[in-house]
């Protein structure tokens, strides 16, 4: 593990505001999804759990097929598929497209593929003006901070904070209603939509047979992105395509509950092309930005390549007993959580950060509230095997290795083991059956005084469970 | 099925909680069972598999089909270690079709102790008798990797002189999780003391569970904090008279 992850995690755990701030907002939106994926509500959430991942599994078994179809469908709508390897190619082609057609405003919506690739910060470089008009990640933009949380970007932000951010920011009054709040970003957001020139959107699904990309918001401003501007742009990443329009009947029944609880988002957009002859509202141009940014190396991974099926509803950071103590910011990458402890190491390499797949108690949580059914904590096992490879092939954490080696080799020797279990007794000091609170320094090292640290250890017995088998 | 159990009581109860596998003997024992302890038995190999070194844990699985191989029926005090051995034993040896098939044969015989209880032996009331308020502990592998919800909870309700009380929420980790809890010790002891406070809302003066290694989570936290809260395992409130 390295030093920056474990200072984030204790400074986390020890700043009470923001324990209180997490839980809270993440044990909310928990708790309305369990109420909205009841039995009583939603009778068949088991079964379209069961399809989403079948249908998921098929896509991502045969990408190359439905992406190729997803291209020749959003072509023939006039609009246009622009393959790109990595975060450098996309925002190469959406400069040259700026320059060309002498943009310099672009407003986006929320899209945690943005927030991969730092797209703002790289058309930001280059001269260009990026707003985002979600109202969390325009929060976070302000702040200049990165997303909190895959679904709701400021979580761990409250009202006070928001207040201090606009005040110092855009130089208005303190205002601590959060409709007044509201009000003052859409004041300003506005006038950015009006004068974009290009709108940058996500896509939360696309749809090979239709063509469309699909939109999920609550904000309405994925919507005037797309529509306000002449040029719509949608950065997706290419795990996100479905096969067929009707497939959605199965996701849009599970992605808004999952994330926030909500049977429907208050916005679902299918947007096919640009504006038609006769029609009056729409982009003149439209574009579709596919990115592999290492998606394709999870692909032969018989194992783990189900990481591809997540929709990003956000349901497994919620319910993360891990998450809510450490929120987002702990994470070494864009993405927190259980699902982004899965994908982060496969993304960007188990040695990004080694401690990542280990920080986990693997309870299995995730696993449970995915609505599709991805097996996170099989993943994240898978991951911390790879991890030990790797350490092994690069000579490193040798100490840890010898000692499981050691254990392995112990457990197979039944009367070593009772025998090292009697001396590891006669070492520990007499409590009379009370609990060790701590231990003198040379027994107190390593996992021991770790344990200590926050526990205490139970009293040796004075006889194993075999001793006293023996004499029964 | 014969009437015979062979009890595998995990490593940690033979060395920390030697009361908790008394207990489980004592139960099934009552229920006209002739119960055996093979005593090459040490541990699953859990803790090697969880830490990423699956050469060792398959070393340490291997040890334990042999020692096994012989049992009919397999009970053990823990629903962690039940699903090490019925759940990810399959996944060290896929590469090796002949100790697959053992594996496989193992899974159909090893049962966690509640649900041996009830779905082997189709009893609910062991005679227990326990004057108490308790709490239950969920422990996850035995939740989610084996679905054990119900198995302990009709247990329990069997038991003259105890009042169950659900804790809100029961389904929450106790932030034990093995090598877990010393990696990572400051966010286990917080997940933990979250854990504590859902406890003690429910005024319990007892925290049951089927795993010992929750227990020594709770219990160390519980102790650390002061509180007079105790744990049992299951097995001990149903081998009270």
């Amino acid at each position: 593990m390295s030093a920056e992850f474990q200072l984030k995690i204790l400074n986390t755990l020890a700043d009470d505001r923001l324990q209180s701030a997490v839980y809270t907002a993440t044990g909310r939106l928990k708790d309305r999804r369990i109420e909205n994926v009841a039995a009583d509500v939603l009778p068949d959430y088991q079964e379209l759990r069961s399809q989403a991942n079948a249908i998921k599994k098929h896509a991502i078994e045969n990408l190359d097929h439905y992406l190729e179809e997803f291209e020749r469908s959003v072509e023939a709508h006039g609009g246009k598929v622009v393959w790109c390897k990595d975060g450098e190619e996309v925002s190469d082609f959406i400069l040259g497209l700026a320059k060309e057609r002498g943009s310099r405003l672009i407003v986006k919506s929320k899209s945690m593929t943005t927030e991969e690739i730092d797209l703002n910060e790289r058309l930001e470089h280059h001269g260009l003006e990026a707003v985002e008009t979600d109202l969390g990640e325009y929060i976070l933009q302000l702040s200049h901070e990165k997303p909190y949380h895959i679904v709701a970007p400021a979580l761990h932000k409250t009202r006070y904070d928001v207040a201090e951010i606009f005040t110092e920011r855009l130089k208005v009054p303190e205002e601590l209603v959060i409709e007044k709040q509201t009000m003052i970003a859409r004041g300003v957001l506005r006038e950015k939509f009006l004068a974009a020139d290009i709108g940058i959107s996500g896509a939360n699904f696309l749809v090979a047979d239709s063509g469309a990309v699909v939109l999920i918001e609550n904000e309405g401003n994925a919507r005037l992105t797309t529509s306000a501007p002449k040029i719509h742009i949608a950065v997706a990443g290419i795990e996100k395509v479905i096969p067929r329009a009707q497939d959605l009947a199965t996701f849009l029944k599970l992605l808004a509950r999952s994330a926030t609880g909500q049977l429907l988002s208050v916005y679902t957009s299918f947007l096919s092309g640009p504006k038609r002859p006769g029609e009056v509202d729409g982009p003149d141009e439209f574009y579709v930005v596919l990115i592999d940014n290492g998606r394709t190396r999870l692909l032969p991974d018989r194992g783990k390549r189900q990481s591809l099926y997540c929709i990003r509803c956000g349901a497994c950071l919620n319910t993360c007993p891990v998450y809510r103590k450490i929120g987002g910011h702990s994470f070494p990458w864009v993405y927190s959580g259980p699902i982004g402890a899965i994908i982060t190491p496969q993304f960007m390499g188990v040695q990004h950060e080694p401690g990542l797949p280990f920080a986990s108690s693997l309870c299995g949580a995730c696993g449970e509230v995915c609505p599709v059914k991805i097996d996170i904590p099989k993943v994240l096992l898978e991951l911390r095997s790879d991890v030990k490879k790797a350490e092994t092939r690069d000579g490193q954490n040798r100490l840890e290795r010898l000692g499981f080696r050691a254990f392995a080799w112990l457990m197979t020797k039944p009367r070593l083991f009772e025998f090292v279990g009697r001396m590891a007794g006669a070492m520990a000091p007499a409590t009379d059956g009370r609990w060790i609170r701590n231990l003198p320094a040379p027994m107190s090292i390593g996992p021991v005084s770790a344990w200590l640290s926050q526990r205490d250890l139970p009293p040796p017995p004075s006889k194993s469970f075999r001793e006293l088998w023996r004499r029964r | 099925m014969g009437k015979r159990v062979s009890l595998f009581v995990t490593c940690m109860v033979d060395q920390l909680f030697p009361k908790v596998g008394i207990a489980m003997a004592d139960v099934i024992e009552g229920l006209g069972y002739q119960v055996d302890f093979p005593e090459g038995q040490t541990c699953c190999g859990q803790p090697a598999f969880n830490s990423g070194y699956r050469a060792e844990a398959r070393t340490v699985a291997r040890h334990f089909l042999d020692t096994f191989e012989a049992s009919e029926c397999i009970v053990v005090p823990s629903g962690s270690c039940t699903s090490m051995v019925a759940h990810h034993f399959g996944e060290l040896f896929q590469k090796e079709p002949e100790t697959l098939a053992r594996v496989h044969a193992l899974e159909k015989r090893i049962f966690e102790f509640s649900t041996f209880l009830t779905d082997v032996a189709a009893v609910d009331d062991v005679g227990a008798r326990l004057e108490d308020i308790v709490t239950f502990h969920d422990g996850c592998h035995a939740l989610r990797e084996l679905g054990i919800r119900s198995a302990p909870r009709r247990l329990l309700a069997k038991v003259r002189g105890l009042e169950l009380r659900e804790m809100i929420p029961a389904e929450e980790c106790c932030g034990f999780g093995g090598t877990f809890s010393v990696k990572f010790a400051e966010l286990s002891g917080a997940m933990a003391r979250t854990k504590i406070d859902a406890i003690e809302r429910t005024g319990a003066r007892t925290v049951v569970s089927l795993d010992p290694s929750c227990l020594m989570q709770i219990q160390g936290a519980l102790s650390r904090a002061g509180s007079p809260i105790r744990t049992m395992h299951l097995a001990e409130v149903l081998a009270s008279r």
